[in-house]
């Protein structure tokens, strides 16, 4: 098991957000978390790297417990998260950017040869490299920051709302590289509004409904699935 | 008024800009790094001052020999001052940070008070004195050792903020903190080395400003709101730009005092800081 998540609550102050949450990744899976607006699928990925505290429950990666360490040893053990919204560094450069995801020794020592892969991999990028990130389209902006997620060698791609504000083409371009990256061995998790598009992609699924877990399974158990339909449409 | 005089106030006021320019800097690191506003820096400059006077007082070492050691003391004053104070209210309200920085330089400007006495203090006879002479302009050595340095000083922090790695991390981490934390990148390391390159600026400014000027507990007082005004008129966060607004504050400073009245020279400085925040709010070279 790569990422295995047991029984999680998660609390902001006093308020609690996720309850009892818990779900699994294998290596070289693409998983997907869905569930509609304030469901908590963001707020898990968070408490995977730790930007938020988890008051119940453990997270393992590797078979290590992790749960306690801090935010920025999460590269160092093979998780990169492509946080909401890209969150790329607006005033610095596209290679600049990349750079900067391989920080950690391991990654730092094959930086060179990843920077060809990403390039290989997002030939946009490296026409772009001298670039500032912030003047750069949405579309190109999300594959800098999965390109900078991938620069720190990860076993696990946590992505959040990937085709967020994306056109249909750049949709379509963002799934043939997912698919990519799950073929090099590398496991994906992201988080996604739209059902029907996260469940063609992915192997498994979770939904999520006001920060409780209700159901779970193989996509192609969870397409026309009526509980998942009630979850998004309401009852 | 002759030209000799004019260009005379042009040179001092360039001199003394490239030290408000390099205090000032150190000002825009912290607060571009953690958007953090240290009102203790005046206060740090004196202390930075004293180390350097006690150095010669006690030990025997000339500002010029000494400035090595100030520098690497108020570094470490910077890193203790992240990991004992700053750490602890990153994430607390603005007026909270406020009177935590406000309270800090009240309480090394008493301690200082305490234990050194309000008394003025020079150094006497040091290595650099008197003056030199080129083209009708009189320049004491002292003041123009110390503005070389001081710029040299500003060109290696800023080459190392544009091209070292840990340069370019201090920059991420100033743009997005979250985000470089998930890099692998330790803000909490970062600040402390953001404090230390800070304070060590304050120490290069200090150290050889010992030279020639008096050496009293309230003398960061106005340095450090000439360092504001140098950070607004440059831009938060804008390293560069407190290099030209530096420099514009000197000039300013020294040709109003020659050409309108010297005893207002504070007020000129002050009223480009009120046009800016009424015109040009972002500064110079400022992204906000």
């Amino acid at each position: 098991m790569l990422l295995d998540i047991k029984n999680i609550d998660v609390l902001y102050d006093d308020f609690q957000v996720i309850w009892d949450v818990s779900l699994n990744v294998q290596q070289g899976e693409m998983v997907a978390l869905l569930g509609p607006n304030g469901s908590g699928k963001s707020t898990i990925l968070n408490t995977i790297s730790n930007l938020i505290g988890h008051k119940k429950g453990q997270i393992f990666f590797n078979d290590a417990l992790i749960s306690n360490q801090p935010t920025f040893t999460r590269t160092r053990m093979g998780i990169s998260h492509v946080l909401e919204r890209r969150r790329v560094f607006p005033h610095l450069s596209v290679l600049q950017n990349l750079l900067l995801g391989a920080w950690h020794e391991k990654a730092r020592a094959s930086r060179d040869e990843s920077l060809q892969d990403i390039y290989r991999l997002f030939p946009k990028l490296e026409a772009r490299s001298h670039q500032l990130a912030h003047t750069m389209s949405g579309g190109e902006q999300q594959m800098l920051a999965i390109a900078r997620g991938l620069m720190g060698l990860p076993k696990l791609l946590m992505v959040d709302e990937p085709f967020l504000g994306l056109s249909p083409m750049v949709v379509k371009d963002m799934i043939g590289i997912f698919k990519n990256i799950v073929n090099e061995g590398i496991s994906i998790l992201f988080v996604e509004q739209n059902v029907r598009l996260a469940l063609s992609m992915a192997d498994r699924g979770y939904v999520l409904e006001s920060g409780r877990l209700v159901i779970a399974g193989d996509s192609v158990d969870l397409v026309d699935n009526e509980k998942v339909l009630k979850v998004f449409l309401g009852n | 008024m002759t030209f000799e005089i004019i260009l005379q106030a042009i040179v001092s006021g360039l001199l003394t800009g490239l030290i408000y320019a390099l205090i000032a800097a150190g000002l825009s690191l912290i607060f571009g790094l953690m958007n953090i506003v240290n009102f203790a820096h005046g206060e740090h400059l004196m202390v930075s001052m004293f180390s350097s006077f006690w150095l010669w007082s006690l030990l025997g070492l000339d500002p010029l020999v000494s400035i090595p050691i100030t520098v690497l003391l108020m570094a470490l004053c910077g890193v203790l001052t992240h990991y004992l104070l700053i750490r602890y209210i990153l994430k607390a309200k603005m007026l909270i940070q406020i009177c935590a920085t406000f309270g800090l330089s009240i309480f090394i400007r008493a301690l200082a008070q305490f234990l050194w006495t309000p008394d003025f203090r020079t150094v006497d006879k040091p290595l650099l004195e008197g003056r030199i002479e080129a083209a009708g302009v009189f320049i004491g050595q002292p003041q123009l050792f110390a503005s070389v340095v001081c710029l040299l000083a500003f060109v290696m922090l800023y080459l190392f903020v544009t091209k070292t790695e840990t340069g370019l991390a201090l920059q991420a981490t100033a743009q997005d903190r979250e985000a470089a934390e998930i890099l692998g990148i330790p803000s909490n390391r970062m600040f402390a080395i953001g404090w230390a390159i800070g304070l060590g600026c304050v120490g290069v400014a200090g150290g050889m400003m010992t030279n020639y000027f008096f050496i009293f507990t309230d003398v960061g007082v106005n340095f450090a709101l000439f360092a504001f005004v140098a950070v607004a008129l440059g831009g938060f966060g804008s390293i560069i730009g407190c290099l030209y607004a530096g420099i514009i504050i000197g000039l300013v400073e020294s040709l109003g005092g020659l050409l309108i009245d010297p005893s207002f020279k504070l007020l000129y400085v002050f009223a480009i800081y009120l046009l800016v925040v009424i015109y040009k709010p972002q500064g110079l070279f400022g992204r906000y």
